[in-house]
């Protein structure tokens, strides 16, 4: 794991030599985000979110211990319970404004994340393990997400559940006694309430146990970068710590004041006024809608209106709430095979033409209409707008990708990280590592350096 | 190969049949429209002039006013609302001291049981009680109201969009309909027992309007105008909702200028870490 020129973790009191031998977690942590872990230099503020995402979810558990000292999952007193958290709880108010909010803001971060592994393609060999355990993550945080957005049980809560668990109905043969046994009733009621309680506390530390797997992964073959070109010797890297702690402790400071001042002042922006009321279902409210992290995939989940017919004979061969079902999860479930549908050698968005201009003018167009379209009204023109952003989604994904991955002429490569931040890469032009240098040896080649897969212009 | 084949498959076969069997056939209906007109509610909502005090990042509690608010909810709106989530303590708040919030406090009937027979009965409150509701149950609540539920006041600011502006504007709003969009609007009528009022989103509401010039008397000598009780009794109800919003904004600011400060010190130690190495552009 790691590189050649990673600095090597070195006890120094008796206590961390002791420490060493029996359980070495200092060695853990200095291998994996401290001085041990060599990261290519040219990382832009785009690389931030990871560790951003890694700070969300810390808070989230957090300020969720805290909240479930105070809840009960029980349909007769949830509602109350929240506001009894919100009125007589000490700061009660501000660890559920952190935990509500905090939600939103953990799924900027990850989009952001994702949408930069999209864009310099860092679902490429060899960092395809790290992107489908990222997918794994995202799945959990949604199924979390929804899990959590029930427990107040408000009206949104509460027809937010009937709508997403009826989904499961939509499945031929087994959906509806699937349906019933999955929220354990008709309706949801109090045993779907619980169950969503106890999964909504579980699934957090799931997710974190899948997020060592993905830290793991990445360990493997190291941080991607802008350019897309792999890292060849020291001099393309710094050590994880200072110089990433420091530019990640900044962006952390960025994200929390941003995040602090949507808590703090506009606390109940982000979500809906109807889970104020309590859960009625007896009372529909005018629009059903998921919170707005949900929204691309409510948009195409609502954007099959028809059901598939043999024209005019009548027969359905399958119904549109199924097709949307199909749709809906194919739209994450198309992230999966993405290191296979996109064989580009080349990595970074910068130097890919075609792939440039699908992105920002094909799918970010098409994603900002997918969350703009997925909270609006079941009206025209938005359903026909919602069909068009979905076509184009598929049609991204698993046509426009693979073809321009083929026909597509990339622009020249920087010969290494080194040539693209300083200009040029003659030996001894920079001192690489920063504070430490070390003799210069020869540029040490990676094990299996063919890994690298980017056209090189000077071959 | 076989998977970029097969992802193109799918891909063309999912858009083929989003595009015919929904696209289109959407389509085809777009450009025919059958869109009936209905008399639509209003969505923007007005504003008293000059605004709340507890609006803004620097808003405060206007305590005369929530006092007011207080009273008007006391005199006109307890008569069918609940306030659930409040408790007679949590008056304090409003500039009461403890003394004014017991006497307060007992001035309202709370159900009870007698100490000596057991049974169920009704005793003056005290600071710990919670507002009493003004019906035993819903059902009472539909009978006495045409079969509407009067809702419970304590979050109501929150429950609904631009909640403070709602209240104040839906008690304002029961105005002539517009007779431009009456007759845009073939369908529209004010059933008997339902109240034309165009803030409501049903256009037509239950609740009859409440407010009438001088209908109580301020204990701070304030002319009652319906606007002036309107606007009361909304900044009540918004801090019935949400007690600790002026709170909330000043550890707000507090966490806000913390959080500056830190973020000045690590942006200054980033740019001396990179100091070394920070790269010469071109």
């Amino acid at each position: 794991m790691s590189f050649a020129w990673a600095k090597q973790y070195e006890p120094k009191s008796s206590f961390t030599k002791w420490m060493d031998e029996k359980l070495p977690i200092p060695r853990l942590v200095y291998n994996a985000v401290g001085a041990g872990y060599p990261v290519p230099r040219n990382l832009n503020y785009m690389w931030n979110f990871g560790v951003l995402a890694g700070f969300c979810l810390m808070l989230q558990i957090v300020t969720g211990v805290v909240l479930a000292m105070h809840y009960a999952a029980n349909t007769v007193v949830a509602f109350g319970t929240v506001e009894h958290i919100m009125r007589n709880v000490n700061y009660g108010w501000m660890m559920r404004y952190a935990h509500a909010n905090g939600a939103s803001f953990f799924f900027i971060v990850i989009y952001l994340h994702i949408f930069r592994g999209l864009f310099y393609s860092s679902y490429k060999a060899p960092r395809e393990m790290i992107w489908l355990l990222g997918v794994v993550i995202f799945l959990l945080l949604m199924a979390t997400a929804f899990m959590g957005y029930v427990l107040p049980w408000g009206q949104m809560s509460f027809w937010g559940a009937k709508v997403i668990t009826g989904l499961f109905g939509a499945i031929p043969l087994i959906g509806e006694p699937l349906q019933i046994w999955l929220v354990g009733g008709f309706a949801p009621d109090n045993a779907a309430l619980n169950r969503f309680f106890s999964l909504h506390f579980l699934l957090p530390f799931v997710t974190a146990g899948v997020v060592i797997l993905h830290i793991w992964a990445l360990h493997i073959p190291g941080s991607s970068n802008p350019t897309g070109v792999e890292v060849k010797k020291e001099s393309d890297t710094v050590p994880f710590h200072p110089y990433y702690t420091a530019k990640d402790g900044f962006g952390l400071g960025i994200f929390l004041i941003i995040f602090t001042a949507v808590m703090f002042f506009l606390p109940n922006a982000l979500g809906h006024p109807d889970n104020y009321v309590e859960a009625n279902p007896l009372s529909t409210p005018a629009l059903i809608v998921p919170e707005w992290y949900f929204y691309p995939f409510y948009a195409i989940l609502r954007a099959f209106t028809g059901d598939l017919t043999i024209p005019f004979t009548g027969i359905v061969l399958i119904e549109a709430k199924l097709l949307g079902v199909i749709a809906m999860f194919g739209s994450i479930l198309v992230w999966f095979f993405l290191p296979w549908l996109d064989k580009s050698p080349v990595r970074s968005g910068h130097y890919r033409p075609l792939f440039n201009k699908f992105f920002w003018l094909g799918l970010m167009p098409c994603m900002g209409a997918l969350f703009y379209l997925g909270g609006a009204k079941p009206e025209e023109p938005f359903i026909v707008l919602s069909q068009i952003a979905t076509a184009y989604y598929f049609l991204h994904f698993l046509v426009i990708l693979p073809i321009i991955s083929q026909i597509e002429v990339p622009k020249p490569l920087p010969f290494s990280i080194t040539q693209a931040v300083l200009g040029d890469d003659t030996p001894g032009s920079s001192s690489g590592g920063g504070t430490h240098p070390k003799p210069r040896s020869a540029v040490k080649d990676l094990p299996g350096k063919d890994s690298d897969g980017s056209l090189q212009p000077a071959e | 190969m076989t998977i970029r084949l097969a992802g193109i498959i799918v891909g063309l076969g999912l858009t083929a049949v989003l595009v015919l069997w929904s696209l289109v056939p959407g389509l085809v209906n777009f450009a025919l429209p059958e869109k009936p007109d209905y008399y639509a509610f209003q969505e923007e909502n007005i504003a008293p002039a000059g605004g709340f005090a507890f609006e803004g990042a620097f808003g405060k509690w206007d305590e005369q006013q929530l006092q007011r608010g207080y009273q008007v909810y006391k005199e006109v709106c307890s008569a069918c609302h609940s306030l659930e989530y409040v408790a007679f303590r949590n008056l304090e708040q409003l500039g009461y001291n403890e003394a004014e919030v017991r006497a307060e406090a007992a001035t309202w009937n709370v159900p009870g049981i007698d100490p000596r027979t057991g049974e169920a009965t009704t005793q003056p409150a005290a600071p710990t009680d919670y507002f009493p509701s003004p019906y035993p149950n819903d059902v009472a609540a539909r009978a006495a109201n045409n079969n509407a539920i009067p809702p419970d006041l304590s979050l109501i600011t929150k429950a609904r969009k631009d909640g403070t502006h709602y209240v104040y504007s839906l008690l304002l709003g029961y105005n002539e309909p517009d007779p431009k969009d009456v007759a845009k609007s073939p369908d529209f009528e004010t059933p008997s027992g339902l109240y034309f009022n165009e803030y409501f989103y049903n256009i037509n509401i239950a609740m009859p309007p409440q407010l009438y010039p001088d209908l109580i008397t301020y204990a701070d000598g304030t002319e009652a105008t319906p606007e002036q009780m309107s606007e009361d009794v909304a900044s009540f109800l918004t801090w019935t909702a949400e007690p600790s919003l002026v709170q909330r904004k000043q550890t707000g600011w507090f966490v806000l200028g913390f959080l500056f400060f830190a973020t000045i010190l690590a942006f200054l130690s980033y740019k001396q870490v990179w100091a070394g190495i920070k790269p010469k552009k071109g």
